[in-house]
């Protein structure tokens, strides 16, 4: 059948399963965004305010589904303003792709108005991209885009398209999307060898990341816990994998871990990294951590292996397929004195004085549990509020915590919110930030008004950068530099200014009026919580520091 | 951990802009190479990227493993010394007048290398062979007055016929 250039792209995307896009248009995107329009029945657009919050939208589309988000940008300013957003899914292994329109190719390299070298910008930031200028190459460049996003280690694809290109007529026909490369297989010799370390092993712990989170390896990672009996500590990237009240299910591991997950790391004779990087927020000393133990490596990506902490024996393939094929080999058996052990180091964890005068962040995220009866997508910007969600959310379902882990995105939250519940419309969608984030992409409540999205946006209002300023608190003498920002943003009025509903609470019964209100709500809500500056995310370690450094007030 | 010098040796897809892929990932993950060359295959679809590394053993398999993720690395190898072949070529730019010139020729004679261009007061060499030589010979020519030189930067290939059975699609 004869089409352009551009209706081919739609083409592909419904070929792709793709129904729905987050963007915005421009000069060069004229002709995808012509072919949109015809096809708007069958693929929905969602237009945010900013490029970037469609980027973090198509990434918290696709953490929330598994699926691969799409995100399509002008030339130039619309496709630079991507980058942050695709850094941010590379960083996780977040499968996107993002179509970017470049000027015809005639005035390539010609510094046209909106030209830029998109490809070149992104190298270091996608699996792999394309540029198209010529338009037997499009659906090839399209089909493998899907294809390698998805493959192996996830991870963003970017395709930039030349604007002569998408208005271009040919002949095109639907061949369906390219397979998805097989996985690599479980070599049944390693995995011997690696049953025989946990079986001999007296104090073992499975250290696992957002590989079992992207396999959906959780319901066989429980299983092999319970048959071994072995505890787990989880990366930021793999909370929810196992329920919060799980026995074996010691909590966060690094930085801001538990004292167990990181004392028990730090005494195991086995540490079973599974899918996990050692990235330096949980192997902050590189040189001394898990020093006692023999370190187990099961990862899909061959270069992850000996990247950050040489290992003792390592595997590549599939986590949770290494999981299910293990559980069989591996003794029934309990390890009481190992969890003996780990009891008294979970009686020394942190524990936070509740206060109901003001809003104390684990008392806060304590009622939007509570009250989402924990079953809601959360979604965080990064910060202080961040760590408090990660440390204090219930977390039980997997896919239902959306963070920016290995980029550490300020201003991913809204974006990603928005994606989240557009995937997820039945979906409770909680979106936790801080007036740092916040302020940096706030401007997408009008993308959440437009669509009558109900996100509720919970402020962690402390006037001042928090985890910055409890650096500077704690290792430079208290001086604050650029981080009491003191801004007097009104966030009720501003909320109300964009189409929204805004509210505020000082304390928890005054968050707990507004917060059921928020549910009942039907759009957008914003509630400012007014929080003490002075309040610290603990634990911690400092860089480079071990569990012996470990700060606890 | 032990440097050691290697050569590593990539197929990779003939586009456009493949060599900036490569050294865009080791300019991201600081690998530390000393070399890097690309030239055409017997296949026009593929180019050979060849690069001279010096590293430890963990940093080698990293950006062998770094290599191998990109989309268009088809085969990626480490050639081993026993069993291939290395070459270098060096053009070198001396001051020679008649005083040193014969002192230099003979140098010149020894290594096999080759006079190309001759003038009262300067002469250009040209030499191939393994790094090693090259390295060697410049150490001879040291105590003369030397303008400027250029190196190719190492390539090589595997002695006797080889299976290459991994190129996919």
């Amino acid at each position: 059948m004869k089409m352009t250039g551009a209706e081919i792209v739609s083409e592909l995307l419904l070929e792709q399963g793709v129904d729905t896009v987050f963007g915005y248009p421009g000069g060069t995107a004229l002709n995808l965004y012509d072919a949109l329009y015809k096809y708007q029945g069958k693929i929905r657009h969602i237009l945010t305010a900013h490029e970037q919050g469609a980027a973090h939208a198509a990434d918290g589309y696709a953490r929330a589904t598994g699926k691969v988000g799409v995100v399509m940008a002008t030339s130039g300013p619309g496709a630079c303003n991507l980058v942050t957003g695709i850094a941010t899914a590379f960083m996780d292994s977040i499968p996107i792709v993002a179509i970017t329109a470049n000027v015809a190719d005639e005035l390539i390299g010609r510094d046209a108005f909106q030209e830029i070298y998109i490809t070149g910008v992104t190298l270091p930031i996608t699996k792999h991209n394309f540029f198209v200028n010529n338009i037997k190459d499009l659906p090839d460049a399209i089909r493998q885009a899907f294809r390698i996003a998805q493959s192996g280690r996830k991870g963003p694809v970017l395709v930039d398209i030349t604007k002569d290109v998408t208005g271009m007529m040919t002949n095109f026909d639907s061949k369906g999307p390219y397979l998805v490369k097989e996985l690599p297989k479980v070599d049944p010799a390693a995995l011997l060898e690696i049953a025989h370390l946990i079986n001999k092993a007296k104090q073992p712990i499975v250290y696992y990341g957002g590989g079992v989170a992207a396999s959906d390896g959780g319901p066989a990672l429980r299983e092999l816990l319970e048959k071994a009996d072995m505890p787990g500590a989880y990366t930021i990237m793999a909370a929810g994998v196992l329920g919060y009240e799980e026995k074996r299910n010691l909590g966060l591991i690094g930085m801001h871990g538990s004292v167990a997950s990181n004392k028990t790391v730090d005494q195991a004779d086995l540490i079973l990294a599974l899918g996990t990087r050692f990235s330096d927020r949980v192997a902050q000393n590189m040189k001394k951590f898990g020093n006692k133990a023999t370190i187990v490596q099961v990862d899909i990506d061959n270069s992850e292996i000996n990247k950050n902490v040489i290992v003792d024996k390592s595997l590549v393939c599939d986590v949770k397929d290494f999981v299910e094929k293990i559980i069989p080999l591996v003794d029934q058996r309990e390890r009481p004195d190992w969890f003996e052990k780990i009891r008294k180091w979970q009686e020394q964890s942190y524990k936070p004085m509740d206060d109901d005068t003001c809003l104390k962040p684990h008392q806060l995220i304590g009622k939007i549990c509570s009250m989402t009866k924990e079953d809601a997508i959360y979604v965080t910007d990064v910060g202080q509020h961040q760590m408090w969600a990660a440390q204090f959310i219930k977390h039980i379902n997997p896919k239902s915590f959306i963070t920016s882990g290995g980029l550490g995105t300020m201003g991913f939250g809204y974006g990603a919110s928005i994606g989240a519940k557009i995937a997820c419309p039945e979906k409770r969608v909680i979106h936790i930030t801080g007036d740092g984030s916040f302020h940096m992409n706030m401007n997408e409540a009008c993308t959440a008004v437009t669509n009558n999205l109900p996100i509720i946006s919970v402020i962690f209002n402390n006037k001042v950068l928090g985890m910055v300023y409890q650096w500077q608190g704690v290792f430079y003498g208290k001086r604050y530099s650029a981080t009491t920002v003191e801004r007097k943003t009104d966030f009720v009025k501003v909320a109300e200014g964009f189409g929204a509903k805004g509210y505020r609470a000082a304390n928890l019964a005054e968050f707990e009026k507004v917060f059921a209100k928020a549910l009942k709500d039907e759009g957008p809500v914003w509630i400012e919580c007014l929080i003490d500056k002075e309040e610290k995310v603990l634990p911690m370690i400092p860089n480079g520091g071990t569990v012996d450094d470990m700060l606890l007030g | 951990m032990t440097l050691k010098k290697e050569v590593i040796s990539i197929l990779v897809d003939n586009q456009f802009n493949v060599l900036s892929r490569i050294s865009s990932l080791i300019g991201r993950r600081g690998f530390n190479i000393d070399t890097i060359t690309a030239s055409a295959t017997q296949n026009p679809a593929i180019t050979r990227i060849t690069i001279g590394f010096t590293g430890n053993e963990q940093s080698l398999s990293q950006i062998l493993s770094q290599m191998a993720k990109l989309e268009i690395v088809r085969e990626i190898y480490v050639l081993d010394p026993n069993e291939s072949v290395f070459r270098e070529l060096l053009l070198i730019k001396m001051k020679a007048n008649k005083t040193n010139r014969g002192a230099i020729i003979e140098i010149v004679d020894i290594y096999r290398a080759k006079i190309i261009d001759l003038s009262k007061d300067s002469m250009i060499i040209e030499l191939t062979g393994a790094p090693e030589k090259i390295d060697g010979f410049m150490k001879m020519l040291d105590c003369y007055e030397m303008v400027e030189f250029c190196r190719t930067g190492v390539t090589g290939i595997h002695r006797g016929v080889r299976e290459y059975t991994r190129f996919e699609d």
